[in-house]
């Protein structure tokens, strides 16, 4: 813990191993280390697979440490949810920090959490943020139209669109598109870049009178192209967010999120808990026979958890 | 109340050098992976610094070094090396690819628990790494 908060990396990278497997000794790691947070930067790339999330994450690291900041960047890859094995890959695209002191990268799996992060991701971006970095990157899973998930993590929401995947419809469905803070359009050098942009812009200016509209930035990341602009937009969504006083009702419903996420996951633990395993199989198997409805079994199950 | 740990068996797989054959470290990389762990793929031409960093940030259980150059004996000792250098001395180490019999006592010495070479069966690698790996203990 010393050496935590000394900043050494190894003492970090462990502690985060204990957060992630959510036994005791990374609660009480977690309890020691939460007033420490709460002072980088948490800025959330979203978008989907192949949109040039992970390039796109290394190029603007690449800006931000040209700013002399430094940065935390968290990966997270799908896990199997057959075997709950994972292939992390986000790596590859950010060789050119690997050896960089001011940029540390930590791959994570989804374990099968829903909306394109891990079921840890908050505890783990509070253990980089407590560790002093100026910016908490969080790359998602490749996400589609409906992982929202990431905007109750992030301060910012950066949603990466890219050119040929749809007609404007599809931008125009509830869901991703209402999270984001800044928006990306990557892999501008492709044909039909500008032709989304116009779609964005139009779709945005539907948005109700008085509602503060998301900047869109073009990018070709592989490139290093637009990203000074990319971290001017959230620089802009960060003042944005202190001076209107957006910043304190963000971090309560951030809060919210997260003290209603743990609590959920605590309540379900001590229901599964509650009833041993053959009895628990043993009441499902009414239901796959259709002599229970599953209602009724939640019922039982948390009845007798006596909650 | 005593909260059940998760851990997972994180494994590295790094193919330091300068040889761009990756489909063997790909196929050990999948086969860990549908045997439950989850593993870390950092893609070719890594340097000893690079892996060894690498090792450290993801804080793993096991690092696989693949190569088919025939430089391991220039290569593993500066791995090894580096890793030390950051205090990585609790990691289950293997290797594989094209290393000759001849070579097996070297990189024993070095600290490689196995060497699997062609032919291997993936079935056999992930047993090993199920037996021989601990999620290791905190701090």
């Amino acid at each position: 813990m010393e050496r935590f908060l000394a900043g050494d990396r190894r003492a970090l990278a462990r502690i985060i191993s204990r957060v992630e497997a959510e036994g005791d000794d990374g609660r009480d790691y977690l309890r020691t280390l939460f007033p420490h947070s709460g002072k980088s930067h948490i800025i959330g790339l979203t978008g989907g697979a192949g949109s040039g999330k992970s390039t796109l994450t290394a190029a603007l690291t690449a800006e931000y440490r040209r700013r002399g900041k430094t940065v935390g960047i968290v990966a997270v890859d799908p896990s199997s949810p057959f075997t709950h094995g994972a292939i992390l890959g986000d790596r590859i695209r950010m060789q050119e920090h690997a050896l960089d002191p001011g940029v540390y990268v930590r791959s994570m799996a989804g374990r099968g959490a829903l909306g394109g992060l891990a079921p840890t991701i908050d505890s783990v971006v509070a253990v980089m943020d407590a560790f002093g970095f100026d910016y908490v990157l969080i790359e998602t899973v490749g996400a589609g139209q409906d992982e929202v998930e990431i905007a109750g993590t992030a301060l910012t929401t950066v949603l990466v669109n890219i050119p040929g995947t749809g007609d404007d419809i599809q931008a125009m469905k509830a869901g991703i598109l209402e999270i984001a803070d800044v928006l990306v359009v990557n892999k501008a050098d492709h044909p039909g870049a500008d032709i989304l942009v116009s779609q964005l812009r139009a779709l945005l200016s539907l948005a109700p009178h008085g509602q503060r509209r998301p900047p869109i930035v073009k990018t070709t990341a592989t490139k290093g192209e637009g990203l000074e602009q990319l971290a001017e937009a959230i620089e802009e969504h960060r003042d944005y967010l202190e001076q209107s006083g957006e910043m304190g009702k963000v971090r309560q419903a951030e809060a919210r999120h997260q003290v209603l996420g743990i609590a959920r996951q605590m309540l379900l633990e001590r229901i599964r808990h509650s009833m041993p395993e053959p009895e628990l199989e043993a009441l499902v198997a009414r239901v796959a026979a259709r002599e229970l409805d599953p209602l009724s079994a939640a019922e039982a199950l948390t009845g007798a958890g006596r909650l | 109340m005593t909260a059940p740990t998760t851990t997972k068996i994180r494994v590295l797989i790094a193919k330091p050098g300068l040889d761009g054959h990756d489909r063997g470290a790909k196929v050990v990389a999948r086969a860990l992976r549908d045997g439950g762990c989850e593993v870390i793929y950092t893609g070719i031409r890594q340097t000893p610094e690079m892996i060894a960093e690498a090792a450290l940030q993801e804080d793993v259980d096991v690092v696989g070094l693949s190569i088919l150059s025939g430089a391991h004996l220039e290569l593993f000792p500066r791995v090894i090396e580096e890793m030390k250098k950051r205090g990585l001395d609790d990691v289950l180490l293997f290797c594989g690819g094209i290393i000759p019999e001849d070579d097996t006592k070297a990189l024993e010495a070095l600290g490689f628990k196995a060497i699997f070479r062609p032919g291997t069966n993936t079935q056999d690698i992930v047993k090993f790494v199920y037996a021989n790996a601990h999620a290791h203990p905190q701090n």
